[in-house]
């Protein structure tokens, strides 16, 4: 009885000291563990709470490619306060699960609809917006300019010639095309834009929503200019991660590079530079075709379970900021998603910029236009096909018989 | 006085029969929550189409969902089904060769040099070491370009091959790998039953004249049937339930090549691009299967074995 009121005391303490988050306090969870983007964080983070100092953010920065499978566990188990993902059919198995938070409310009260409008429909399921977007790259052949002049070849106007500098290069002794495709997305990028450039944008949108059947002769059509390619590509490319075929370009022992604009950051700690790293648009290879390119976008999303949603929208608006992009996509090589913000001058960011801007559509990338079985299944395809191209009739076989189940 | 030795409590006469009961209580209790209780909602979402996320919880799914044994059939037409029932086969027979391999290198530090304790540590140090870290550093191993391996077999055979990205090799690649931390793990069980050996019965037989192999077959070995038994049962099981070498060193690559049935089972359910939770847990269910054919003959030994003793 004597210790009755320091009991209480204690048990009142405990109490509140095991409070979840702290009003003031909002936990991130992202992926940004490569050096350019982790940068950009820290940056967004640091200006977010000089603009708001009554808000701490406490950032969880977990692995690259573990996220992409961590992200199901923390968003039902332990859910933070704003968390990383990507746009469109890539984020719709958690929209309809209900784990993300409809910020349509964000979007409103900030005008995003008009700002942030290139993105917009791909935030938008069921006429309610997921997610705000902040930054999107594009996709297009990196290549190594001293390789090139070694070789004595000339920037291919067309397929037609771009297949035969190949031929040039092996006779040079280096690899026409390099790819690392252990964490298998990298070579999808090159069926996405060989399907486009074959068969065009919408038949490759039909291919990836289940419209189309794989076992389609326009598939096999497509797989046939990949197969003029396929002796060129890095041999092993199967057992070696994006970063070490970026070694590989920036050594001189592979010309072209079929990569996203992220890898610029990796090729120029390789040792390249403006001088000698080029940038092409993928060549046509179906003539008259229009060209649409491959624009994935990143955002940053409120899990439902989230326990600091005020604070976490005041993230939100911060992330969508025109100043806020401009300072980010600086530091990312990236586009801003904001049409306000201000795009770099970095002679790449500017190819960038002009390549999307005049695209005849933009394409989300195989891994999120596709639903996720399918992706995969098709990306362990594209692997196999790199490294056997006559096994394809068996491929596109396998492929519709998952296509089958997954779009039933 | 003498009505209270008749009238004896409930659990005074009971006592003798009750106790192990008592005893086993909280272990089987614990069992019963941790184990048996999983593996029953393992089998129950395997009779439908879930992906995990929506409902929330496997009590929320409904007959929309029911889908009964058809995730088993689509097993059945699975290509990648085979290959990892394949690929376990083979991570079975030769995850085997750690006992005997286990049981010479036991053999040859069983001697009384001095320092010989440093290098029964040495040779332990595998099995210590987390398996990623196994993975990761064979990976580098056999990695083209800079990998020794990869240099030795250039150097050897003019070849450039990467064992990782041959979908022939990769899997002997990493059973290979996977057979480090095994041998030494058996290396210590069979040094734990050298030193438990009857010395007099080796002295008999080496006076008769029993020498090298001989010796060996008929005297010692028979000696460390406990240790064999042992080492066999954690080998085999080892064999069936290896993910981590799989996924560190080739994510079931390349091209699902080296896909065992471990790691089939994240792929479908809990991975990056998996949504399939109720085809991965009929897939767990097929590994319990093969497990329990295996667990079932081991403990029917064992028991045997205890009777007769």
């Amino acid at each position: 009885m004597k210790y009755m009121k320091t009991l209480a005391g204690l048990a009142l303490g405990l109490a509140l000291s095991a409070s979840t988050a702290m009003a003031g306090e909002i936990v991130l969870n992202s992926d940004q563990t490569d050096p350019a983007p982790k940068k950009a964080m820290e940056e967004l983070i640091a200006g977010f709470e000089k603009a708001n100092p009554d808000v701490k953010v406490k950032w969880n920065n977990i692995d690259h490619e573990g996220y992409k499978a961590a992200i199901r566990n923390f968003l039902t188990a332990d859910a933070p306060d704003v968390a990383a993902w990507y746009a469109g059919n890539r984020m719709a198995p958690f929209v309809k699960a209900g784990l993300f938070e409809d910020v349509s409310d964000v979007w409103k009260d900030n005008g995003l609809d008009d700002s942030l409008k290139s993105a917009a429909a791909s935030m938008t399921i069921d006429g309610k917006k997921w997610g705000v977007p902040y930054t999107y790259y594009q996709w297009g052949i990196y290549y190594n300019k001293d390789v090139y002049k070694k070789a004595g070849v000339s920037e291919p106007k067309n397929w037609a010639e771009f297949v035969a500098n190949c031929e040039k290069f092996k006779a040079a002794g280096v690899d026409c095309l390099t790819t690392g495709t252990k964490a298998l997305w990298p070579g999808a990028g090159i069926f996405d834009y060989i399907d486009m450039r074959t068969n065009g944008y919408e038949f490759h949108m039909d291919l990836t929503a289940g419209k189309v059947k794989w076992t389609d002769p326009k598939v096999k059509a497509a797989f046939a200019e990949w197969a003029k390619i396929t002796p060129y590509i890095s041999a092993n490319a199967a057992a070696i991660d994006w970063q070490d075929a970026a070694a590989l370009l920036s050594q001189g022992k592979a010309a072209n590079y079929v990569m996203g604009n992220f890898a610029v950051d990796t090729f120029k700690k390789g040792g390249m530079t403006n001088d000698n790293l080029g940038f092409m648009l993928f060549p046509e290879i179906t003539a008259g075709i229009p060209r649409a390119e491959e624009a994935p976008t990143d955002t940053f999303h409120i899990p439902s379970g989230a326990k600091n949603k005020a604070d976490a929208k005041k993230f939100l608006a911060y992330l969508a900021s025109a100043d806020a992009q401009t300072a980010m996509n600086k530091t990312l090589g990236q586009l801003p998603v904001n049409n306000k913000a201000s795009v770099g001058d970095d002679p790449f960011i500017q190819a960038g910029f002009k390549e999307l801007s005049s695209a005849y559509a933009l394409a989300q990338f195989f891994d999120r236009d596709a639903p996720a079985d399918m992706a995969k299944a098709g990306m362990e395809g594209f692997q196999e096909f790199m490294a056997k191209p006559d096994h394809i009739d068996a491929i596109l076989e396998r492929l519709q018989k998952v296509a089958d189940k997954v779009y039933k | 006085m003498a009505q209270a030795a008749v009238h004896n409590g409930f659990w005074k006469t009971n006592q003798k029969a009750l106790a192990p009961w008592l005893f086993l209580a909280p272990g089987m209790i614990m069992f019963l929550i941790y184990v048996i209780f999983p593996i029953v909602e393992s089998i129950y979402i395997s009779f439908f189409n879930w992906d995990g996320l929506a409902p929330a919880h496997i009590s929320q799914l409904t007959s929309k969902e029911y889908v009964g044994l058809g995730n088993y059939r689509d097993l059945l037409g699975d290509d990648s089904f085979y290959t990892s029932l394949w690929n376990n086969l083979k991570w079975l027979v030769l995850y085997m060769l750690a006992v005997p391999i286990g049981l010479f290198v036991a053999l040859f530090l069983n001697q009384k040099v001095p320092g010989i304790r440093l290098y029964k540590s040495l040779f332990f140090f595998p099995f210590v070491i987390s398996q990623v870290v196994v993975g990761l550093l064979f990976s580098w191993f056999y990695a083209p370009g800079f990998g020794p391996l990869y240099a030795i077999i250039k150097s050897i055979t003019g070849s450039e091959t990467a064992i990782l990205a041959s979908d022939s090799m990769a899997t002997y690649g990493i059973i290979a790998a996977g057979l480090w931390p095994q041998t030494a793990y058996c290396m210590i069980l069979y040094l734990t039953g050298l030193n438990n050996i009857n010395p007099e019965q080796v002295e008999a037989a080496r006076m008769d004249g029993a020498r090298g192999f001989t010796l060996l077959w008929n005297i010692i070995l028979p000696q460390l049937r406990p240790a064999t038994f042992i080492a066999i049962v954690v080998t085999v099981i080892g064999s069936l339930r290896s993910f981590d070498l799989v996924s560190i060193m080739t994510g079931g690559g390349p091209y699902g090549s080296t896909r065992v049935l471990s790691y089939f089972m994240f792929e479908q359910a809990l991975s990056e691009y998996g949504t399939a939770m109720g085809y991965g847990a009929a897939i767990a269910f097929v590994l319990f299967a093969i497990m329990m054919v295996f667990i079932s003959f081991f403990v029917w030994r064992m028991l045997g074995q205890e009777r007769n003793s």
